[in-house]
């Protein structure tokens, strides 16, 4: 599975590549594109990406993510290009024999690409201006990976 | 497609990498990729300074920004090597 892709998220995928008889749990998330008092008239949000290098630095979450939770599996999925209000921009499902580790594991993969890839968004709003949204770090400190 | 080409030094030993520009960077900048000459011991810095001094616009890139060198994050003050990749990445907004 592509870890970044410009389709929309098809979820039932995800959660067949976790799911397995052995596996117990299965954690989803979705991060949605928001609409709301705080966000403004946003329709929908134009993702960039370094594509090459967020490809990369997803597989390496996962990898990470395996190291911790070996008896766990993930499918980790983030879309770029325009994503309407309400479609999920982010997908990460953990599958593991038991909630804790599924909880747990895909919490871990879900902050990491937060934090780690090289992902920008463009918020299209309903009047038609757009406008970059970034809403965390400002410095240089490249984000650590906490295996290394 | 030829890319727009830099020298930054008088100096015949050069290293020459290629620059890329997201999100909004490229957007003020109005480029995504160019090549830099510099010299052989620069630094992650030395280029971000010289884009910043070369480029119109590009007072908005700050003086230590994220960075990455070929496909993997990096130091600010990290050697560059000739054929390296240094991405400027504006603060970073997945998911």
């Amino acid at each position: 599975m592509e870890h970044v892709t410009s389709e929309a998220i098809v979820v039932s995928d995800l959660l067949s590549h976790v799911s397995a008889v052995e596996r117990g749990a299965v954690v989803l998330f979705l991060g949605t594109v928001r609409r709301s008092a705080e966000d403004g008239p946003v329709r929908g949000i134009d993702y960039s990406a370094y594509v090459e290098m967020a490809k990369g630095e997803f597989g390496r979450i996962v990898q990470e993510a395996g190291l911790r939770w070996p008896e766990a599996r993930f499918a980790a999925q983030h879309r770029i290009g325009h994503v309407p209000v309400g479609e999920p921009s982010i997908a990460v499902a953990a599958g593991a024999p038991h909630r804790a580790e599924a909880f747990a594991a895909c919490r871990f993969v879900i902050e990491e690409a937060k934090k780690r890839l090289p992902v920008w968004k463009k918020e299209l709003l309903d009047d038609g201006r757009a406008r970059w949204r970034e809403d965390r770090q400002r410095d240089s400190a490249p984000p650590r990976s906490p295996c290394s | 497609m030829r890319l727009p080409h830099y020298r930054t030094t008088a100096s015949q030993s050069t290293i020459t990498i290629r620059c890329r520009l997201f999100g909004r960077y490229a957007d003020a900048l109005g480029v995504e990729a160019l090549d830099l000459d510099l010299a052989p011991d620069a630094s992650t810095r030395d280029a971000v300074a010289a884009l910043r001094s070369q480029l119109e616009n590009a007072e908005l890139i700050p003086e230590r920004p994220l960075v990455a060198i070929n496909q993997r994050h990096a130091l600010p003050d990290a050697r560059l090597r000739d054929g390296d990749e240094l991405a400027i990445l504006p603060p970073l907004a997945g998911g």
